[in-house]
């Protein structure tokens, strides 16, 4: 299977981010990165590495100082700030290590939340949202509220969330941080089987061993990418 | 390939904020009570003063405005009387409805028998009356009868209300006399209270045929009552001192009590005035509560504005969340507040026997100022959520 003929979903080229300090914090040193539709990508890093940062110029969150930035296709360096929002209701989906769920909100309703400022009737919001949760595997946990959760359910509703406005990739910080081994394990199959159906899949983590599992490992220490390897997985 | 632009439907935009104060209650109502307070004093301050303002005007209506009374200008000089004829020459005035008359009669006092003290008067005046006073000064008879053709040549009196309390008489089934001038009178009746005409409340009324054969009495008026023709009123008020005594014009007083019954009323607006500023002060009081709470919120959900801004949310999105739930903090308050202030106001009024009255601007009023207070008190925290950068929010775990 080759994707490389297509336009990279992400394609970062010498981007610098650094941080007001004594001395300042090079948090990105000249990190050029690019991603296809349909891959899965780890970005692996120590605490401090600049792996969250990372995150954030990829999430359209923070702005590099130089370089160049194209999400989906756009110039992000040249983008409004309510362009960036547009950015981020519609082409990119974040899943966060804390799942940021709103107690007290049904599952679907959760989920629907993905959708909110995309102008979308509450009716179709939550026609999507089921739907959506019936693709995690959560059918039978619509009704219920966050509390009544266990976490790796919880992740699956906040994946779900991130899914739900067929973005053009998932940005997943730390998806398994706060999860048991088990729990992880099922959401990283969860990513997994969405990659198999063709999203494209960024997941952002410390842990070595999650990275790897998944086909391409990019490793990134004090601001640069140290290595990039995709393996042939049978 | 161009992106749709994010968009927060106007409904969403309530339902987000509506959420943002569900989330927590108790903190929600709190603050919202702060607004309340004031809300309903102001509220209730007006209503109450409006409720009695209508208790007047009804009162006015049902007793009219247009009797005149006329009396001797002296008061000081108890025997001041006004001509024997005045009644005859105000009747023949073109815009005088009806004329009446009582007139006190000297040295007489009242008293439940023989046995009582006659220095203990009550200070009761003993008026002569004529029969058609009633209709003239709008009185009614709570108990027994009014005085007719025939009664007023007998030794029958009618009381006062506060002159039958005065007395201890509440029977007036022709049983209960009392000792008046030196006579025995029976009580035929007693009077409602008067308001056009209070100095009735405080008289024993007797016939004019009768005042005159057994205790005495000149014939002479004291207070001479007319009702006048609604337009011509001011017109019949220059007339009356010259029609009533022409030798000395100047010597006599007219009024119209109702004037006085409706200065009564305005008279609390200057005490309305300082409760609606410790109403505005509550109000105050309660914004900036409304302002604390707001800036403890955007404090401590620096991670949902982050995840909304994720989500796709414009900075204008986030601070129209914050404003929506400031404005619905106060509008909360704003209500509870008008229901307390409306409920307190028909309290009020229906233990005095008030009609109800809430004008409506009072209500506008109260819906006006809760939005300004919200939106005033929301206008600062909803900017700097606005202005939180995304990743601050998010990274404040």
């Amino acid at each position: 299977m080759s994707v490389t003929t297509a336009e990279p979903v992400i394609r970062l080229r010498g981007v610098h981010r650094r941080y007001p300090g004594r001395p300042p914090v090079r948090a990105l040193d000249g990190v050029s990165l690019s991603v296809a539709p349909g891959e899965l990508v780890a970005i692996v890093g120590p605490s401090g590495s600049g792996k969250s940062t990372l995150l954030n110029i990829l999430g359209t969150l923070d702005r590099a100082d130089a370089g160049e930035v194209r999400i989906d296709g756009r110039d992000v360096g040249a983008l409004s700030d309510k362009q960036l929002s547009a950015l981020r209701a519609h082409r990119i989906g974040f899943v966060f290590q804390q799942f940021f769920l709103s107690p007290g909100v049904s599952a679907l309703d959760n989920v629907a939340d993905g959708l909110l400022y995309t102008g979308l009737s509450l009716r179709e919001r939550r026609r999507r949202a089921a739907r959506t949760l019936a693709r995690v595997g959560l059918a039978d946990r619509v009704r219920h509220r966050p509390n009544e959760l266990s976490g790796g359910q919880r992740q699956r509703v906040a994946v779900a969330r991130a899914l739900v406005g067929r973005p053009s990739f998932l940005l997943a910080d730390e998806p398994t941080g706060a999860l048991d081994s088990a729990s992880g394990a099922a959401v990283l199959k969860l990513l997994h089987e969405l990659h198999d159906g063709g999203t494209t899949v960024i997941v952002i983590t410390h842990d070595h061993g999650v990275a790897a599992e998944l086909p391409r490992q990019v490793h990134i220490l004090d601001g640069r990418i140290e290595s990039d390897e995709t393996l042939e997985l049978v | 390939m161009s992106t749709p632009r994010s968009r927060l439907r106007p409904r969403d935009t309530v339902r987000v904020a509506f959420s943002g104060l569900r989330a927590r209650p108790l903190r929600a109502v709190l603050s919202a009570l702060g607004i309340a307070v004031g809300i309903a004093a102001m509220v209730a301050v007006v209503g109450i003063s409006a409720s009695s303002r209508e208790q007047v005007n009804q009162q006015l209506d049902a007793l009219g405005t247009n009797l005149l009374t006329v009396a001797p200008s002296q008061s000081f000089v108890s025997t001041a009387q006004l001509p024997a004829a005045s009644v005859d020459m105000v009747a023949r005035l073109d815009d005088v409805e009806s004329v009446s008359a009582v007139g006190i009669v000297p040295d007489a006092a009242v008293y439940r028998s023989d046995e009582i003290d006659p220095n203990q008067t009550n200070a009761i005046a003993v008026s002569a009356a004529r029969t058609d006073l009633l209709d003239t000064v709008s009185a009614t008879v709570a108990s027994g009868r009014w005085l007719d053709d025939v009664l007023s040549a007998f030794p029958v009196v009618v009381l006062g209300s506060d002159t039958a309390e005065l007395l201890g008489i509440s029977r007036t089934e022709g049983d209960v006399q009392v000792w008046l001038g030196g006579e025995w009178f029976t009580v035929a009746g007693v009077l409602d209270p008067v308001p056009l005409a209070p100095e009735l409340d405080t008289s024993a009324l007797i016939g004019w045929p009768a005042a005159e054969s057994l205790l005495g009495f000149d014939g002479a008026p004291t207070t001479v009552y007319q009702r006048v023709a609604e337009g011509a009123i001011d017109e019949v008020r220059t007339l009356l001192p010259a029609t009533v005594d022409p030798a000395a014009p100047e010597e006599v007083a007219v009024s119209r009590p109702s004037d006085a019954l409706a200065a009564q009323a305005a008279t609390d607006e200057t005490l309305t005035t300082l409760l609606l500023a410790l109403g505005g002060v509550a109000l105050l009081v309660g914004g900036i509560g409304v302002a604390n709470t707001m800036v403890i919120a955007v404090l401590e959900r620096r991670s949902e504005v982050g995840l909304r801004r994720a989500l796709g949310a414009t900075r204008a999105h986030i601070r129209r969340q914050f404003l929506g739930e400031s404005v619905l903090l106060a509008a909360l308050g704003g209500g509870g507040g008008a229901l307390l202030g409306g409920a307190a106001t028909a309290a009020f009024a229906s233990s005095r026997d008030w009609p109800f009255a809430l004008p409506v601007w009072v209500l506008a009023g109260a819906a006006g100022a809760t939005i300004v207070v919200g939106a005033l008190a929301g206008a600062y925290p909803a900017a700097r959520a606005a202005r939180m950068p995304p990743t601050a929010a998010l990274s404040a775990v």
